[in-house]
């Protein structure tokens, strides 16, 4: 039974690497703007636009 | 109808301005299809077609020269080194897609700019560039030659790092619900069927597990709420934060007694949960407006710089670097920045926004000039008298401002009931403490903690962030923009509602013009039209939009003469325009409305006649609030609208004319007596009352373009809406009481188990989040469900 004692350690390190993954996205000013990424993400890179024309 | 402009989607009228087959709506419009086109972003136009910003007048000119001024420049960057700069500006024209793709292909546009990117809440464009190859200077013409013209202000300057208050709360809510998804996996087993034969191990590493997530939550994440409670008591106020505080210490303590003594795990999974909802509800209250600003104060109204003259060579200096005795240079649309006194030009002032004039004033030489005031017409120069700091203007902002954030907290509604309820539940907790220490001693204490735990007023608490937060959500897609929500709760108190005139009830850009006299032919309309298009006085401006004819002819010898009139020839025939004394040589001041005098070849025509237009559905609004409220009029402009008012207001009304912003200060502060007070304005005039009142709002054509600091902001077109605005509070504040009742209604059932002292974590772990969860959605859906049925 004491395997699940090892299971819920390796759960709390999983969880506790997307809470420092959430901190860091935090800190690093994703969530300061939550609309404009929404909209870059559609735009073609300028590149991508000269092939089309090809 | 004419087209679409490909630009700016805009009615292009009947001769539209054909580039490439294309129609545009003005030359501006052409100028920046034509820049874009060139520079391969016409996929600008693809992404939200006719998205681009019509412009008036794109002229630049000297506007930006203070950029190039060191000092400035410092101030202004975020960063600088090696050659490369880091700018944050401020566009408030970003509204689209497009906006965002174009602003962040600005390299595009110019090799020196390494990068741009946008934030679009915020409405910023932070932009990295090369110093040698570019200028900020150049950035901001560059900007303004499509279009995107950037706000530089001085509040800019001075405070940059306010920017991540929200990033806290979100660290804060990320720890609570960490701890909250595993805390709540070790505490199931327990509520399975057979949880109570669960293994000592487990119970054990389960209990330490729980506590030691516990703590950041309580320490951390928890922490404003006991600041704030203690700050209540510090003010002799009990606030729903002191049983919040309460209920997490006694659940945290009871907890901990349990896992360190072997008992079981404990009720840490409910006390995590409550902190993360609670936290959720406080996010949600908190996302406000982040792109208006409603404590603007004189340092956002003024320039960054002015032109000073030093031994007659012009050099742009700080506002702050501005002394007495300086000569400065004001050009024409510039605002004067401190009381000066008139050197040489004919100065015309526009105070509308100052002093609630409508008409501008002029002034000659060596007469005073306050700040604030906006030059139109020719360049002036004038001394400086007194320093920005000690203007008339900046003396009045910066009068006391009465701190009535914090006399309304401790008074609005949330905490009324706290009190209530926190003396109840104190007495309910005691009560069954002393009962069961006389029957069954062993039972005393956990009762006391039961009752203090099921208590925790989580589901009470979120009842206001929710159904206020999504009130001034529906507010806002209405078309009204409020501070925070306790603006909700003070706008629902209100008694009395007193308006300013000019710019509030009356239109800033459209005037009721009539002419008297001769009917004048459509040839003599159009030399009307030549001869006030050469002036840029705002009667001028006003009549040749009156004249709807298209043509115009060529005008000689064109004269203004300040606070006079216009002359001109056309075709050898002497046209005279202005007032009464200047066209016809005789005449009265007394005039009841604005009034221009035509004389046409020698020969007296008549008179326009310019009076204020009202805003659209005044009338129909007056009478409604009318019902429920006692209104005043409140204007610093004199009495020659009375008559009209009394018609609209009523006969009783109070009107009050030729008042100064001081006045209209201690008017409000007067009125305040018999009740709450709504003010409603628009100018820097109005600052000091705005500000004195309950609730001050100001509307806005533009509602990115200053105003002065108040609770709120309506834009100018949907002010027919204020009277259904105020009472939806009413709904706001019905939904909160019976978020209330049903709240309560989740105590009582915990109570019950909770004086029996047979409160299991079991039903703390389903009672809470259930009553929470059903309390926020019973808000918010209700909230919609008559916003749309009453606002939208």
């Amino acid at each position: 039974m004491s395997v699940i004692v090892i299971l819920i350690i390796i759960g709390i390190v999983v969880a506790g690497g997307f809470l420092v993954g959430f901190i860091w996205a935090v800190k690093s000013g994703q969530y300061d703007d939550t609309y404009s990424p929404s909209v870059r993400m559609l735009f073609d890179d300028a590149k991508a636009v000269k092939k089309k024309k090809h | 109808m004419g087209l679409p402009c490909i630009h700016c989607g805009e009615d292009c009228g009947k001769h539209p301005i054909i580039w490439d087959e294309q129609p545009f709506c003005c030359h501006g419009c052409k100028t920046v299809f034509q820049i874009l086109n060139e520079k391969k972003l016409d996929k600008y136009y693809k992404i939200q077609p006719m998205s681009g910003i019509r412009v008036d007048s794109s002229e630049t000119g000297t506007k930006y020269a203070y950029l190039d001024n060191e000092e400035i420049l410092e101030k202004l960057l975020d960063f600088s080194d090696g050659g490369i700069s880091k700018i944050e500006l401020f566009i408030p024209t970003i509204h689209c897609a497009s906006c965002i793709w174009l602003l962040e292909n600005l390299n595009s546009l110019h090799a020196g700019i390494v990068q741009s990117y946008v934030n679009f809440p915020k409405k910023k464009v932070s932009i990295t560039y090369k110093d040698e190859e570019i200028s900020l200077r150049q950035i901001a013409e560059l900007l303004s030659s499509i279009h995107y013209i950037p706000e530089i202000t001085l509040d800019q300057m001075d405070k940059k790092d306010e920017k991540y208050a929200d990033r806290d709360l979100l660290l804060k809510i990320g720890v609570a619900g960490f701890s909250f998804m595993n805390v709540m996996l070790y505490n199931f087993p327990e509520y399975l069927p057979g949880g109570d034969q669960l293994e000592a191990l487990f119970i054990g590493v389960f209990g330490w597990l729980s506590f030691g997530l516990a703590l950041p939550v309580v320490f951390y994440s928890a922490q404003d709420y006991y600041l704030s409670a203690i700050k209540g008591l510090r003010h002799k106020q009990v606030n729903i934060d002191l049983p919040i505080t309460l209920g997490i210490f006694t659940l945290f303590v009871q907890s901990s007694y349990d896992i360190i003594s072997g008992n079981g795990i404990g009720y840490m999974d409910s006390l995590v949960g409550l902190v993360f909802f609670l936290l959720i509800g406080k996010f949600y209250q908190g996302k406000t407006y982040q792109a208006l600003s409603f404590e603007r104060d004189y340092k956002s109204y003024f320039p960054v710089a002015v032109t000073q003259l030093i031994d007659g060579k012009e050099a742009s200096i700080p506002l702050s670097r501005l002394k007495e005795d300086d000569v400065i240079r004001i050009r024409n649309q510039e605002l004067i920045p401190a009381d000066a006194k008139l050197l040489s030009g004919s100065a015309n002032i526009d105070y509308s926004f100052v002093t609630g004039e409508s008409i501008p004033v002029a002034k000659n030489k060596g007469e005073l000039i306050f700040a604030g005031g906006r030059q139109i017409g020719s360049t002036i120069e004038c001394t400086v008298i007194k320093a920005v700091e000690q203007s008339y203007l900046t003396q009045l902002w910066n009068q006391d401002r009465t701190d009535k954030d914090l006399a309304y907290s401790l008074n609005n509604l949330m905490n009324k009931v706290s009190e209530y309820f926190t003396a109840i539940i104190i007495g309910i907790a005691l009560t069954s403490a002393i009962y069961w220490s006389f029957s069954d001693s062993s039972k005393a204490i956990y009762a006391f903690t039961s009752v203090l735990i099921i208590a925790c007023p989580c589901a009470l608490a979120l009842t206001v962030p929710f159904t206020f937060g999504a009130t001034m959500r529906m507010f806002g897609r209405a078309g009204f923009y409020i501070k925070n929500t306790s603006i909700i709760e003070k706008l629902h108190a209100i008694k009395s509602i007193v308006f300013d005139k000019t710019g509030t009830i009356t239109m800033t850009r459209e005037a009721k013009v009539s002419f008297h006299g001769q009917e004048l032919t459509t040839k003599e309309l159009i030399m009307v039209k030549s001869l006030v298009s050469h002036s840029s006085h705002p009667l001028s401006q006003i009549i040749k939009d009156y004249i709807s004819e298209e043509s115009v002819y060529e005008v000689e010898q064109f004269q203004e003469i300040a606070s006079m009139g216009i002359t001109g020839l056309i075709d050898g025939i002497k046209l005279m325009a202005g007032s009464q004394v200047f066209v016809s040589g005789k005449g009265n001041s007394e005039a009841k409305h604005a009034q221009v005098y035509v004389n046409i070849g020698g020969e007296l025509k008549g008179y326009f006649s310019i009076e204020n237009k009202y805003r659209e559905g005044l009338s129909g609004i007056i009478q409604k609030l009318q019902k429920r409220f006692k209104l005043f009029l409140i204007s610093g402009d004199n009495e020659s609208e009375r008559e009209n008012l009394k018609g609209l207001f009523g006969e009783n009304a109070q009107l009050l004319f030729n008042q100064s912003p001081t006045d209209k200060r201690d008017f409000i502060k007067n009125l305040k007596a018999d009740g709450q007070v709504l003010m409603i304005g628009d100018g820097l005039n109005d600052a000091g009352a705005l500000m004195e009142s309950d609730v001050g709002l100001t509307i806005a054509d533009d509602i990115y373009s200053f105003s002065p600091a108040c609770d709120g902001i309506i834009e100018s077109s949907k002010f027919n809406k204020l009277h259904g605005f105020i009472r939806f509070t009413e709904t706001a504040l019905k939904v909160v009481k019976f978020s209330f009742v049903i709240s309560f209604m989740y105590n009582v059932v915990g109570l019950y188990f909770a004086v029996q002292g047979t409160l299991s974590p079991l039903i703390a772990a389903i009672l809470m989040p259930i009553s929470s969860v059903s309390v926020v959605a019973i808000a918010t859906f209700s909230i919609s469900f008559f916003a749309r049925r009453k606002l939208l």
